[in-house]
């Protein structure tokens, strides 16, 4: 049986303003915290736990188990920061969700915090999704006005305040521990872990970090129940997620759809690869996750099974490229993405990307060599495991898959002086290719005896 | 009393922690608990790789060099092996860790090498004309394990070489690793984060705060250092750093003398933690290879925390110095002071040969002239005796000598001379400071240690400013305020810096009322003086500076203080030699050990040691009444040491006197004031030609070795061979005769002096345009060992004085302005700084440039000075 949509997030989206207050109530809004408040915040958390939804920022880590880490309550703060950072090329489900329906958002910022026993959470935005930033900041003042936020929420005696805040613009942030150094007014990098956020995270307070898509799946749980929630998705990835399709589709957006389900259905769903293409390769979960083929049509996208099947689950932001595409350009792109975003803090990931995206700039311009390809292979296993945090690991899984996946395509380069595809046929909009020369300050991007260079 | 080290207290024993068991390649291990991995490798002699890491840094896992394969047992035991290689900087051991380094895991040595690889790519690889090469732990690593060629054919990241940070400090962001140690020690320990990590990527750099590197809008790129001109003349300030700090406006007090915002009194221990050459000082800038230094332990000279130091010469030139690695004293850090300021000892104006002045027949002073030592010492021991009889002869040895030099002053004083006329206080100082010394410091050596400042919970500092009167004591302070959120409580009219950076709390004092506050220290008392009352007990220490010496009453108060909450006090002088001066009995009532000149008992016991039938009985006069004694004629001669006639109390009469003085001996380093008016001068060698011990303010035995060949004789030498002509040698021509002597003598059991009682002024009456000065040392300053370091000198806080806001009110001031502070004697005018401290009281520098309080105005702390604004302010004047 094919697996079906099953728009629970996304249900209310095409509703007329359906980020207003009225909308999100009248399609039955804040009916999840009514019915949080008036159970006990143990219980909150064993549904959320007994639900398995896991963290849907791209680790996967049981929601419920990560609050349960938390210490017990000494009288001092403990804070809920949500994760909206969202910065990965090709993913982009939390942004859509805060912009359609903020208010599930807020409810679920509320049930979770009423769950662990904070009374002060934090929403951190990308700071270059100003409109987003507005929205949110809109849904959190109309949630105050209806006295879902703030002293005595429903009367419930439950005091919370929501404070909504822009980053700065930086893909590290994203990193839960460079968030709350962001937060914090401090350079955003990673912190050393132990201690974990869950001890000692914002204001060294005990501290819950989550994504946005996790909160705002928490509502449902507590008004759907847990077997409802648990009759969708797989035994160990259970639920319903947001599938983002981009690239070489027909119908690109967001699915909403039980885990479990694969590419060949969402495609189908989708209107299928772009119309006389044919598909090339794919990203699972957004540029950090190792490359799929149409060999991998039919992996059911859970955790276990990506897994299982070489990649990650991550963000399920499925890139979708066809034979058009020069996979060499493509991961060249991704690396530039890294490199640029490196926080710097650890040697491997603000070296290493450094120089990959010089080395596949050359192959990509014809100007690489076959000894190339190993030193990019061994120059990722150098920063694979060896970064301070994950980001620097996620730089090098598109261009292991790439090389492994398209070893031929990265050779045509090399022996043929330049790409074999023309750029603009893999365009969906209409394209004058640059005529990039390879000259080597451009490859660097740095211009020699600048200050700050 | 005796050279070696006493006892020390229990602070300083490691308390028994938990052990843990672990292996590393294969060798078991057991470490306390809290051990990272890298430090239990290296207890089994497993070096592993590292350059982010640093012993007395907080881990950061930044380089990701030290790698290693790590496997922990699971709940059921069986262990398992971690996914990826681990941090050994970050790891502590668990029980039952194995750990396998590159010695015994591919997977770590491949790990090992790829990250050094990657170190290189953009490291521009300039070994040979990098001040760091031959002692560079990147250099050596990847001589000993690095890649053999590298891989990367790309374009490395520039930078512009180098940028100054200050006018000591400049930085080369190409050879940078970005391990943080720099921002690290200048956040966790000094406390002065001056520069940070800015843009991120391979971008990432080190810096001040420069709106350029950070890309705002319109910022023209920052001026970078030139180096040094070609004649050697060190670059101006004007040339290396902008004139203004681009980070915008700062107060005056702010402003280093070079106009940026201060930055450290401890940058250059950046220089020295730096694992590759990015960090330099502009003093030893491409002076010279390591490989051809000959290096020497010793013990700074400039301060009485006696911090270890290395010092570092070529065929006879000091090129530098580093600090030395003692953590009893230093730890591993020093003072910038300690570090650059080794130029005073080679200057030109450096004596090398005894000079004497001829007299004409009418006895009126001819020149100076150089004469053989025979001559000089014949005609200063012909002087002296002559003088002897003429009214005296008395010592002032300066407050700066080892103890060995001290003991041999205080000898010579009393045997030769046949007088106990023997002070080393060349400094404001009272009798009621001499019955403190007599009665709590002498003969109570280690009492309490830089552990204790450490460890104590509590803290109060007396007239006492410990980064500016030191800088150790300050860093320790801090540490334990860090480490264990101990408190300080600081007795002064206002918050310093250093203050502020130890949490402190200030208990506001006008100069004068010190012991006011000191009494009024009870429980229940209001506000901070209460806290203070309830956190001082049996674990607390107080720390007195030299400077309570001139509250009259304050160190009776102190003493009081201390009875009553039972907490342990220290005195804390300024200058190296101060606490070995109390110790050896370079004091007019005191003989070596804290004996009593007045004790008939030690004046014997004294004797039979000294091989001399009787030692005076009579306590003798203090620096300040050998100097009013010397100046209206009635003492007949002079023997004078290491001082400046600035630093005493009234530095016109001092010169008054050493002008009038029948006979005047100089035993000096270097030309001075001294020796201008000398009839006889006698060289002496500096700490670096001659070996020696401090005594520092623990009264540890800081002894150091000579660094560098040379004829000059220390002035326990020139003592003896004085001595010697004049007929009754001292036996203390050698080190070891000194010793030997000192640890005969033994300590001293018997009657201690008793505690000074000493009421307290009543604080004096200020009237319109007047106020109450305050006065104390910057730690940079116009003093004589500084001579000669200009790069040093800039970093220097800029000279200001400092009132209240409504005082400034009052005199129509504000910050930035010119305030004159007059006395009959004299003006000094500086840019005020408005400063929240109490209304009637002005503060300044007690001798930076534009600012000699004592030579100019002729007061001391607690006098009433008339304050206005000034004319105009001469800029230059100022600065």
């Amino acid at each position: 049986m094919a697996t079906t949509l099953s728009p629970v997030l996304s249900q209310h989206w095409d509703a007329d303003r359906s980020w207003t207050m009225a909308t999100y109530e009248a399609n039955g809004g804040y009916a999840g915290l009514r019915k949080a408040l008036a159970m006990a915040p143990a219980d909150v958390v064993t549904a959320v736990k007994d639900s398995g939804l896991r963290g849907r920022g791209g680790a996967g880590f049981p929601t419920g188990l990560k609050w349960s880490f938390l210490p017990a309550p000494d009288g001092g703060p403990r804070y809920l920061v949500v994760n909206a950072d969202e910065s990965e090329p090709g993913t982009c489900k939390d942004i859509p969700l805060m912009m359609a329906t903020p208010q599930v958002l807020v409810e679920g910022v509320a049930i979770t915090s009423f769950a662990i026993g904070c009374h002060h959470a934090f929403i951190y935005i990308r700071g270059e999704v100003l409109h987003v930033y507005r929205r949110v900041m809109r849904a959190v003042e109309e949630a105050y006005e209806k006295g879902y936020l703030g002293k005595n929420i429903l009367g419930s005696g439950y005091d919370l305040d929501v404070t909504v805040h822009a980053g700065a613009g930086a893909y590290i942030c994203g990193e839960e521990t460079a968030l709350l150094d962001s937060l914090e007014g401090r350079r955003g990098q990673p912190r050393l872990k132990p201690p974990f956020p869950a001890v000692a995270g914002l204001y060294a307070r005990p501290t819950v970090v989550n994504n946005v898509e996790s909160i705002a799946s928490v509502p449902s749980i507590i008004t759907g129940g847990v077997d409802w929630f648990r009759s969708m998705g797989t035994e160990r990835s259970t639920g319903f997620g947001l599938f983002s399709l981009s690239g070489h589709v027909e119908r690109p957006g967001q699915y909403e759809a039980p885990l479990g389900i694969t590419l060949r259905e969402l495609l189908e769903m989708a209107g299928g690869v772009r119309k006389g293409h044919e598909l090339k390769f794919w990203t699972p979960g957004g540029s950090s996750t190792p490359l799929f083929t149409a060999e991998h049509l039919d992996v059911p996208l859970d955790y276990e099974s990506v897994g299982a099947a070489g990649s990650m689950l991550g963000t399920r932001a499925l890139q979708i490229f066809d034979e058009t595409t020069c996979v060499v350009r493509a991961i060249t792109r991704w690396a530039e993405f890294y490199a640029h975003e490196s926080c710097g803090k650890c040697t491997p990931c603000r070296e290493g990307t450094y120089w990959m995206k010089q080395v596949l700039a050359r192959i990509e311009h014809g100007q690489g060599t076959m000894e190339d390809l190993d030193t990019l292979l061994d120059l990722c296993s150098n920063i694979l495991g060896r970064a301070f945090c994950a980001l620097g690991d996620g730089a090098t899984s598109t261009v292991t898959s790439g090389i492994a996946l398209f070893r031929d395509e990265f050779e045509a380069h090399i022996t043929g002086g330049g790409c074999p595809l023309d750029p603009a046929a893999s365009a969906l909009f209409d394209y004058t290719p640059r005529n990039r020369r390879a000259d080597l300050q451009t490859l660097s991007g740095v211009r020699p005896g600048t200050v700050g260079a | 009393m005796t050279t070696t080290t006493p006892q020390t207290s229990g602070a300083e024993q490691a308390q028994a922690v938990p052990q843990v068991t672990l292996t590393i390649d294969d060798v078991e291990v057991s470490v306390p608990k809290g051990t990272l991995v890298i430090r239990a490798a290296e207890q089994i002699g497993i070096a592993i790789p590292r350059f982010c890491d640093h012993p007395l840094l907080q881990p950061v896992g930044a380089c990701r060099q030290c790698l290693v394969e790590v496997a922990t047992p699971d709940r059921e035991g069986t262990v398992r092996p971690m996914p990826k290689p681990q941090a050994s900087c970050t790891l502590e051991a668990t029980p039952g860790m194995v750990v396998r380094t590159q010695r015994t895991s591919a997977v770590a040595d491949k790990a090992q090498h790829g990250n050094l690889e990657l170190l290189l790519i953009n490291h521009p690889l300039d070994c040979p004309t990098c001040d760091k090469g031959g002692e560079c732990p990147l250099q050596n690593q990847t001589m000993s394990n690095g890649p053999g060629r590298s891989r990367f054919h790309d374009v490395k990241r520039t930078f512009p070489k180098p940028i100054a940070i200050s006018t000591q400090i400049l930085l080369d962001r190409d050879r940078c690793v970005l391990c943080q140690r720099c921002t690290r020690f200048s956040e966790e320990i000094a406390g002065d984060p001056f520069i940070d990590l800015q843009q991120r990527g391979v971008r990432q750099q080190i810096g001040v705060f420069d709106p350029a590197v950070l890309g705002f809008a319109g910022a023209a790129p920052a001026e970078v250092y030139r180096g040094v001109q070609p004649d050697g003349t060190p670059v101006d300030a004007s040339i290396g750093v902008p004139a203004r700090d681009a980070a915008g406006p700062a107060g005056d007090a702010a402003l280093d003398t070079s106009g940026r915002p201060f930055a450290s009194y401890f940058s250059g221990n950046t220089v020295q933690i730096c694992p590759v050459g990015a960090l330099t000082s502009a003093a030893y800038r491409f002076r010279a290879r390591p490989f051809d230094l000959v290096s020497t332990p010793g013990i700074a000279e400039h301060d009485s925390n006696g911090a270890a130091i290395r010092v570092d010469h070529r065929r006879g030139v000091v090129l530098r110095r580093l600090a030395g690695d003692d953590p009893a004293v230093n730890e591993e850090w020093i003072s910038d002071k300690d570090r650059f300021a080794y130029t005073w000892q080679g200057m030109p104006d450096r004596l090398t040969v005894p000079l004497v002045r001829d007299r004409g027949e009418d006895g009126t002073p001819g020149e100076l002239r150089p004469a053989s030592w025979a001559e000089a010492l014949e005609t200063a021991a012909e002087g002296l005796a002559a003088a002897r009889g003429a009214g005296g002869v008395g010592v002032l040895p300066g407050g700066r000598l080892t103890l060995e030099d001290a003991y041999a002053y205080a000898k010579f004083a009393r045997v030769t001379l046949g007088t106990n006329d023997v002070d080393h206080r060349a400094r404001p100082h009272s009798a009621e400071e001499e019955a403190f010394l007599a009665h709590h410091v002498a003969g109570s050596r280690m009492s309490v240690t830089f552990a204790d400042l450490e460890n104590a919970p509590t803290t109060l500092l007396v007239a006492y400013e410990p980064e500016d009167e030191g800088g150790i004591a300050f860093l320790r302070l801090r540490k334990g305020v860090l480490a264990h959120r101990n408190r300080v409580f600081s007795v002064a009219p206002f918050a310093s810096r250093g203050l502020e950076r130890l949490d402190g709390t200030l208990l506001q004092a006008a100069p004068g009322t010190e012991a006011e506050v000191l009494d009024a220290l009870a429980a229940g008392a209001p506000g901070a003086l209460g806290e203070a009352a309830d956190a001082l007990g049996a674990d607390a220490i107080i720390l007195v500076g030299e400077r309570l010496a001139t509250v009259p009453g304050g160190l009776t108060a102190v003493l009081g203080l201390a009875r009553r909450t039972g907490a342990r006090l220290a005195w804390i002088p300024r200058r190296a030699g101060e606490r070995g001066g109390v110790e050896v009995g370079t004091l007019p009532a005191l003989l070596p050990g804290g004996r009593l000149v007045t004790d008939a008992q030690a004046r014997v016991d004294v004797a039979a040691s000294w091989d001399v039938e009787r030692l005076p009985a009579q306590a003798g006069r203090s620096a300040d009444e050998m100097i009013a004694a010397a100046a209206d004629g009635t003492l007949g001669g002079l023997v004078v040491g290491g001082l400046d006639p600035a630093d005493l109390a009234d530095p016109a009469l001092a010169r008054t006197a050493l002008e009038k003085v029948g006979f005047l001996v100089s035993l000096e380093v270097r030309e001075s004031a001294v020796t201008r008016l000398a009839d006889v001068v006698l060289p002496v060698a500096p700490p670096v030609e001659r070996p020696g011990t401090f005594l520092n303010w623990e009264g540890r035995p800081r002894p150091f070795p000579q660094a560098l060949t040379s004829t000059a004789m220390a002035d326990h030498r020139v003592l003896d061979a004085l001595a010697d002509t004049m007929g009754a040698g001292l036996g203390l021509g050698t080190l070891a005769q000194v010793h030997a002597e000192i640890d005969g003598l033994g300590a001293w059991d018997g009657e201690r002096a008793p505690a000074p009682t000493v009421p307290a002024a009543q604080p004096p009456a200020v009237g319109e345009g007047q106020a109450v000065l305050a006065t104390w040392h910057l730690l940079l300053d116009d003093g004589r060992c500084q001579d000669g370091e200009r790069f040093l000198a800039g970093t220097a806080q800029r000279p200001v004085a400092r009132l209240s806001a409504a005082t400034a009110a009052g005199l129509g001031l504000s910050t930035g302005e010119g305030l004159t502070v007059r006395t009959d004697a004299g003006q000094v005018t500086l840019p005020l700084a408005v400063t929240p401290m109490p209304d009637g009281v002005v503060w300044l520098p007690t001798s930076s440039v534009g600012s000699a309080v004592r030579a100019t105005l002729r007061v001391d702390a607690g006098a009433v000075v008339s304050v206005s604004a000034a004319a105009h302010v001469n800029e230059g004047e100022a600065l």
